[in-house]
């Protein structure tokens, strides 16, 4: 891992990269573009950033109309007003006539800034996924934002773009090659697999190294494409340890879990243990104290793999 | 004579609710008094005042409709279809598994430009139409239909708001002003009045009209393309049910099914006539 950034800063220069090569994007933003960086893009291109102000569900329906008229549009917001806050209008107006609109949502997970839990989005991508033809992206640093970004304007159809506020280590280089709905090994191992999403992959990387100093080999399948979910790529990486711990900042309660748990329920039940937020909403604290209580750090995953391997050398791995 | 058609609107807009009746009749189900109601304004506009071409539906330079009281989806379906978008045939899978017809518009029936159906939502998909015709230099002009008890919906006042914030002039909302809910009327229901003071307050240029009659609504929709800088709202008065005596005002026939016999009996009522002004 090198270095430091955020996503939300990869993805203002994102933008503005895009918007040089796709007269075609456009950006709305309710009043949040210092937050989520796309102030880069209105300085850059002001005839295409059109700010509507504390108006969210407008925001959605003006992205939706953009759309029909041939443009790309990117909505700017956090991530908790980005899909509870706008279900319906993402839903009816973006979502059933599959517009090619992309709702970004900035500060997701309980990393929002001492905010609290009005802002931390936790539930965001179960809600996301659960609609028809929607594509769901948590890239997982900023060089996967910025790729996230570029492929998401040519995808043709709806994106919930999940994205994070505060910088997060760099997991890929500049070779790294993104796909949507392309699951991409981190690390190779044969004695548990750790699938993530998001910002979670630098953790489970931390895990992996504190798991191989107990002589334990990590196997990470990062999945910045939650929906559609790399069904191969999952089924690979349990058929590769039999045994899986998925990680992410979202609940354990439909998210990449839940869709996880789904797709080896059907094609390779496998033990498992979900780290993530259970079932409960966070607060505003420092980000370390919410990562701890929460169970979101590097050693709740590696208590997590220590878990399942524990029970299946007990025989007792399907029950844990 | 109409755009498109071979009667004058009066007649047509007639002819279109006994279609609606029929469509209704045939599939049971969906939603009379609010779609009897804007006939006169879906007429005057399909036949008398939107720039389109039915032989291409995608024409980028046409003018853009959006029904955001969606249920009225029938008297949207049988304009459409009057004015050629598709084979009056298409009508017998109305509501019918697979069909492109459904019941509340959808962009995969032929000449439908935006889904709506959940109230609220369209006149922000029209600012947005809007929007992206100025940014493309089109000359394209955007309707949106409201009823009265969607402006009970938060969203269309942020739509109001931004519409004059960016001062759409390319950008009409209709409001059937038929003042009649699903539960009852609107002023009891939750008063939305006054309408027109709303509006102005929100910076928007205001007409109001006889809605029924046909002419009024291509007048008006004639003053909002020559008012530069702003959008232009036009509240037309209404009946809901307009046409047929016992659907009219009253919310008993917001949504009910057309029966054998209440199809016999409203269309005696409109006859082959036109439906006089209120």
């Amino acid at each position: 891992m090198t270095g430091m950034i955020s996503q939300r800063e990869a993805f203002g220069d994102a933008l503005v990269e895009l918007g040089a090569v796709n007269d075609r994007v456009v950006v709305i933003d309710a009043d949040l573009a210092s937050s989520t960086k796309v102030d880069k893009f209105a300085a850059a291109y002001p005839e295409r950033f059109f700010q509507v102000g504390v108006a969210e569900q407008n925001m959605m329906g003006i992205a939706a109309g953009l759309a029909t008229m041939g443009f790309v549009p990117f909505t700017s917001t956090f991530a908790c007003f980005a899909t509870t806050r706008v279900a319906d209008q993402i839903r009816a107006s973006i979502a059933q006539p599959h517009l090619p609109v992309i709702a970004m949502g900035a500060y997701s997970g309980l990393i929002v800034g001492k905010v609290g839990k009005t802002h931390q989005a936790i539930e965001d991508i179960a809600l996301m996924r659960a609609l028809p033809g929607m594509t769901v992206l948590a890239p997982g640093d900023g060089v996967e934002t910025r790729r996230a970004v570029l492929a998401a304007a040519d995808l043709g159809g709806p994106i919930y773009l999940r994205l994070t506020r505060d910088p997060c280590p760099t997991v890929f280089d500049d070779t790294y090659r993104f796909e949507i709905g392309r699951a991409v090994v981190v690390r190779e191992g044969g004695d548990v697999s750790i699938v993530t999403t998001g910002q979670m992959v630098s953790r489970a990387v931390e895990a992996a190294a504190a798991l191989a100093a107990e002589s334990i080999q990590a196997h990470i399948l990062h999945v910045p494409t939650v929906k559609p979910l790399d069904r191969e790529a999952v089924v690979a990486a349990a058929e590769r340890t039999g045994l899986v711990v998925t990680a992410e900042e979202h609940s354990i309660i439909g998210g990449l879990g839940g869709a996880v748990a789904e797709t080896l329920g059907e094609h390779r039940p496998t033990p498992m243990r979900r780290v993530g937020i259970a079932d409960v909403f966070g607060e505003s604290a420092p980000n370390d104290d919410l990562l701890e209580k929460y169970g979101l750090t590097s050693g709740h995953i590696v208590q997590a793999a220590r878990a399942l391997l524990a029970a299946r050398r007990a025989g007792t791995a399907a029950t844990v | 004579m109409a755009l498109g058609a071979t009667e004058p609107l009066p007649a047509l807009a007639n002819d279109l609710r006994r279609r609606v009746i029929d469509v209704l009749w045939r599939t049971q189900a969906g939603h009379p008094g609010g779609s009897l109601s804007p006939a006169e304004i879906v007429a005057a506009l399909y036949f008398g005042v939107m720039r389109i071409d039915p032989a291409d539906p995608s024409w980028e330079a046409r003018d853009r409709f959006i029904l955001s009281k969606g249920h009225a989806a029938p008297i949207y379906y049988v304009a459409l279809q009057r004015r050629g978008y598709f084979d009056e045939e298409l009508f017998e899978t109305y509501d019918e598994i697979d069909s492109c017809i459904q019941a509340h518009p959808d962009p995969h029936t032929p000449g439908v430009d935006m889904a709506s159906g959940s109230l609220g939502q369209g006149l922000s998909a029209g600012v947005g139409m809007a929007l992206g015709a100025r940014l493309k230099g089109l000359p394209s002009r955007v309707f949106v239909l409201l009823g009265d008890g969607e402006l009970q919906e938060g969203q269309v006042w942020e739509a109001v708001m931004s519409a004059a914030k960016f001062g759409l002039d390319n950008l009409v909302a209709i409001i059937d002003d038929n003042r009649v809910q699903l539960t009852g009327d609107t002023c009891s229901t939750m008063p939305v009045e006054p309408i027109a003071a709303k509006w102005r307050a929100f910076n928007w240029h205001v007409l109001e009209i006889d809605g029924h009659d046909p002419d009024a609504v291509v007048r008006a929709c004639d003053e909002a393309a020559a008012t530069r800088g702003l959008p232009t709202v036009i509240i037309a008065r209404t009946v809901k049910g307009k046409g047929v005596s016992f659907m009219e005002n009253t919310c008993a026939w917001h949504s009910a099914a057309v029966t054998d016999d209440v199809r016999e009996r409203a269309l005696a009522e409109l006859g082959a006539g036109e439906v006089g002004s209120r």
